[in-house]
């Protein structure tokens, strides 16, 4: 597991940890099972404190990408995998639902905010 | 969780200066920063948590005992380290270290040979005659070595070079990998307490200033750079600290006004509320 901490970032840090969790999951380099450190492990590795760490553990816990078992450790949780990506798709859905909201309101459809969308995929020079 | 530390309505009268009412709590397993400008009571506070002064009002409990009893089992579970390192300047790091064993039942002998070494400590060197640095880390492998479940340091830090704080940042990130061990530290670094610490009390002129965890602190406070129209149009109550320079203003405001208020650093929490405090 490879989490960077960015001091500058808005973020608060139990959520640079989470997010960074979330997407390890579902790119598959943290696999179902896998333990992960410790909570007093990783605070030690990154540099930050206790309470913030089991902060971001007990975020992933409730939402169910992880499990901590008492006296053995935290680990991926089963079908996280899927987990994240409904997640992520449910928050796509909600980001372009109000892209179309606000493509109405000015006057641009589907096709035109498909176009727009090609066009902000296309790699920048 | 039990608390390693409890203070309730803490007083000590000097003739020039009064702590207190303080209330402080650490719970078993955390860490907590004690900050402050020189002579808010850091120091007062630290003496009287290890019974080296008696309160006029109040109590102390610590690790669930209290701080006045003269209670060897308690000595042997606390680890100090003063702001002065107080071993005879005549002695090398062996000789403090056998001195030490006859008055710790528990004292580790080869762990406090093995963070000397680690600390690069010259074993020929007298006390005397080792740089600050070299006391301090000394101070904190004397600590260290009987094994306490409580770590009470006073500006640990202090005088030491970046290099020389990493190391000792290292030794209590590895103190507290297990649960039951808690630290309290003051320190004027700031940017160490940044890490490490999960409560943060802020002492100022003998009172307990602000006290919390030290994430909430961060959520609750930003820092807003803006002109002069801009943060007098935040509502009276948002903004708890301004500095203002002709090329624009800074203030310390409550985010739940402010969500755009950039990320407070303590240093800057600290400054802002003592040196540019408004409405008070």
């Amino acid at each position: 597991m490879t989490i960077i901490i960015q001091n500058t970032s808005p973020l608060p840090i139990y959520e640079q940890i989470t997010r960074q969790v979330r997407a390890q999951i579902l790119s598959g380099e943290l696999k179902e099972g896998e333990m992960l450190p410790s909570v007093r492990a990783l605070a030690r590795d990154l540099r930050i404190s206790v309470i913030t760490t089991r902060r971001a553990y007990d975020e992933l816990e409730r939402e169910g990408y992880i499990q901590t078992v008492a006296g053995k450790g935290s680990f991926v949780g089963a079908r996280s995998q899927d987990l994240v990506r409904e997640e992520n798709l449910r928050q796509i859905e909600k980001l372009l639902s109000e892209a179309l909201k606000l493509g109405k309101a000015t006057g641009l459809g589907v096709k035109e905010l498909s176009e727009m969308l090609a066009l902000l995929d296309e790699p920048e020079n | 969780m039990a608390d390693a530390i409890h203070v309730n309505g803490l007083v000590k009268k000097f003739k020039h200066f009064t702590l207190g009412p303080v209330d402080l709590a650490l719970p078993q397993g955390c860490v907590m920063g004690l900050i402050g400008e020189n002579g808010a009571g850091k120091s007062t506070l630290i003496n009287l948590l290890l019974g080296l002064k008696r309160p006029d009002e109040g109590s102390i409990e610590i690790l669930g005992q209290p701080a006045q009893s003269d209670s060897a089992a308690l000595r042997q579970q606390i680890g100090v380290v003063l702001d002065i390192p107080g071993f005879p300047s005549v002695m090398r790091a062996a000789e403090i270290g056998k001195l030490l064993s006859a008055g710790f039942p528990g004292w580790d002998g080869e762990k406090f040979r093995s963070l000397c070494e680690e600390f690069s400590l010259p074993q020929k060197t007298t006390f005397g005659n080792y740089s600050r640095g070299m006391k301090m880390k000394l101070s904190i492998a004397a600590a260290l070595a009987h094994d306490p479940k409580l770590l009470i340091l006073d500006e640990p830090t202090g005088g030491l070079d970046p290099v020389a704080r990493d190391e000792i940042l290292d030794l209590f990130y590895n103190f507290i990998q297990s649960p039951d061990r808690s630290i309290l530290l003051s320190s004027h670094i700031l940017s160490d307490l940044e890490k490490i610490c999960d409560y943060i009390a802020f002492l100022h002129e003998g009172k307990i200033l602000l006290q919390g965890e030290k994430d909430g602190l961060k959520e609750t406070y930003g820092l807003l750079r803006g002109s002069r129209s801009e943060i007098d149009a935040l509502p009276e109550e948002a903004v708890k600290g301004l500095r203002k320079t002709e090329s624009g203003d800074e203030a310390l405001v409550l985010r739940r006004y402010c969500p755009q208020a950039e990320p407070v650093t303590l240093e800057e929490l600290m400054v802002y509320l003592l040196r540019y405090a408004k409405g008070e």
